[in-house]
């Protein structure tokens, strides 16, 4: 019997890239559960994805998908938006798009409160092109660029974005399958920018060479023992929450979006003839 | 009616329904407008972050189903080429207006007549269109459409400082009687259409997101049904296929004027605003009785060989005027087998040449 949830993998785009263990291959599974559980309209929905590991996701999904150029998933989604409210859109890139070459369109496309789901695996390594540092590495990192140690700090991605203008915001790992789904799918559903970020492992490079994991399992335990949600963090010292995943849903906010308020203009153009 | 405001106009005339832009000088006047006018006509505008975020936006919204259209001017239009790549790679129909200036200074040049052809990295044709006057801006837009929608390509007008900035007289055609292309839809329900199949002319009918179709876009090599493969012979069949519907269509796609070509023995090809004196210094070589001819080209990419090297059999020399080092003239030069003697005329000082120098150029009295 075929596994049902192979109806939303593209036909004939298997097998998958991947590394045995990798993150993104959980993040691909627990989209596909959210949008089951949605029961959304797969003709309606529009992938998009860059390039590198988790942005090669979106070309498995039988969906329409936009595939191929690095860290420019939101400029695309804005055109599809503008041009066409009705559709849903969803993005699945890596940290390095979204943090560094990204950057820019991430925070203008938060503050115009596109109506878009963004999913970030952050692997905190440039993992397809030989695991090098990023803008999610954490300082004193061992990388293929940083051999001496990272001399940077990374960014907090949900902050970030929370001050950008996100209107829903959550960050979770991928050892948190149910909280991760759930949140997946109250991103699609929310009328505004939704950003999940995902903590994912990559035992080929920052789990092997960082961290000193090479198996799939003892990096997502790894995930697990440093994830505190934001209840226990409350209880915590400041101090003590460095170097710790602070997980759970930050942001949850009613706001109008890009399109809305051009619909909205529209309306009123025509209201005056 | 300003330059730039009849590229808005011509657009809007074509269907253009979304553009995304960066405001840059000598081209803001065209997003200033159609910024106003596109909510009137059921358009969406949006004033972009940057270069790169215009360029995407457009593929995007082009790939949803509608016409769209940046505009930019040399300097912006460097960060456009990855756009373009993929705007090739995955046959996106779009329309870049690139109003051409001086490198670091707001001065008339064409010293990107060959970025236009060559910037985006990888195999590609590229359409591109150089308008000489205020009216051929509004109707070189509306055939940049057309030919866009057509051929499944990234059609380039190649505006002009001097061009943009000009107030000319136009005629505005009866919507009536614009001839407006639209792209091939598919013809078979989604699970019988192969999306990347070329067909007799080598494009194949295009879908829009929404439309039930799915179809996945990716600039990495793709078989036919668009699935992404490392297997080069699908690569090298693909990219035959892509420039090929270009090559194979020139008689299509090139526009051009002869002047006094008939009897000529001595001939001047120019483009963009250059055509204007080069068509002044033929009438008055005539008034001296020379037989001098102007093939004035308005498609300059692709380079139609066989209508440079008729030319060239025809006549002893041909004199190739341009705001730039001398850059196109390689092209005239190739394509005409050192049938002719072709003289290069080169000046970048942010204006035309004047017909004297041309004429002088025609002849042979100074370089």
């Amino acid at each position: 019997m075929a596994h049902p949830n192979l109806k939303y993998l593209r036909k004939g785009s298997l097998p998958h890239m991947f590394c045995p263990g990798c993150g993104a291959g959980q993040i691909l599974n627990y989209f596909i559960y959210a949008i089951d559980d949605l029961k959304l309209d797969l003709d309606k929905l529009v992938m998009i994805g860059g390039v590198g590991c988790m942005s090669r996701a979106p070309a498995y999904l039988n969906t329409s998908a936009i595939h191929g150029i690095h860290g420019r998933n939101l400029p695309f989604a804005t055109g599809i938006k503008l041009a066409n409210p009705e559709l849903t859109v969803a993005i699945l890139m890596g940290d390095g798009g979204t943090a560094a070459i990204g950057g820019n369109h991430l925070i203008q496309a938060a503050r115009r409160n596109l109506d878009v789901t963004v999913i970030v695996d952050n692997n905190g390594s440039y993992a397809m092109t030989g695991g090098q540092v990023s803008p999610m590495t954490p300082s004193g990192a061992t990388t293929s660029t940083t051999t001496r140690g990272n001399l940077e700090s990374p960014f907090d991605l949900c902050k970030l974005v929370e001050a950008a203008g996100g209107t829903y915001i959550s960050r979770w790992t991928t050892a948190h399958p149910v909280q991760l789904i759930n949140s997946i799918k109250k991103g699609v559903k929310h009328r505004g920018f939704s950003f999940i970020e995902v903590v994912g492992q990559c035992p080929t490079q920052y789990g092997r060479y960082v961290l000193g994991l090479r198996d799939p399992v003892s990096n997502l335990r790894w995930l697990k023992d440093n994830s505190i949600t934001m209840r226990q963090a409350d209880r915590m010292n400041p101090d003590d929450l460095v170097g710790n995943i602070l997980v759970g849903d930050f942001v949850e906010k009613e706001f109008p979006t890009l399109e809305d308020r051009y619909l909205e203009m529209e309306k009123r153009i025509r209201e005056a003839r | 009616m300003l330059g730039n405001h009849a590229v808005a106009e011509g657009a809007i005339a074509a269907g253009c329904r979304f553009f995304a832009g960066y405001p840059i000088t000598p081209a803001s006047e065209i997003a200033e407008r159609i910024s106003e006018r596109m909510p009137e006509v059921g358009g969406r505008f949006i004033q972009m972050e940057d270069e790169l975020g215009s360029i995407y936006a457009i593929i995007g919204a082009s790939l949803a189903g509608t016409k769209t259209m940046t505009a930019t001017a040399s300097a912006g239009y460097n960060y456009m080429q990855e756009g373009i790549g993929y705007a090739v790679a995955t046959e996106t129909p779009i329309v870049i207006v690139d109003v051409m200036r001086l490198r670091g200074a707001e001065q008339a040049t064409q010293s990107d007549i060959m970025q236009a052809r060559w910037s985006a990295s990888g195999d590609h044709e590229m359409i591109v269109l150089a308008p000489s006057s205020v009216q051929e801006l509004f109707d070189c837009t509306i055939e940049a459409f057309n030919l866009a929608e057509k051929y499944r390509n990234p059609v380039i007008v190649l505006s002009e400082m001097t061009l943009s900035l000009m107030r000319e007289k136009i005629k505005i055609p009866d919507p009536s009687k614009i001839h407006i292309v639209n792209r091939k839809r598919p013809t078979v329900p989604p699970d019988e259409f192969v999306p990347f199949d070329g067909g007799e002319d080598g494009v194949p009918p295009m879908s829009s997101f929404g439309d039930g179709y799915r179809v996945l876009y990716t600039l990495n090599p793709h078989d036919k049904r668009g699935m992404i493969t490392g297997d080069l012979d699908v690569y090298d069949e693909l990219y035959r296929r892509i420039t090929g519907k270009i090559q194979r269509a020139v008689d299509d796609i090139v526009r051009y004027e002869k002047f006094y070509m008939d009897d000529a023995d001595f001939a001047v090809i120019a483009y963009g605003s250059e055509s204007r004196s080069a068509l002044e210094a033929v009438r008055r070589a005539r008034d001296e009785g020379l037989k001098v001819g102007l093939l004035k080209l308005i498609t300059v990419w692709p380079f139609h060989d066989e209508l440079v090297r008729g030319i060239a059999e025809q006549v002893k020399k041909i004199v190739v005027p341009e705001m730039n080092m001398g850059k196109y003239v390689g092209e005239v030069k190739r394509a005409s087998d050192c049938l002719a003697e072709v003289v290069s005329l080169p000046l970048n000082k942010g204006r035309i040449h004047t017909s004297a120098e041309i004429l002088s150029g025609i002849k042979g009295e100074a370089r």
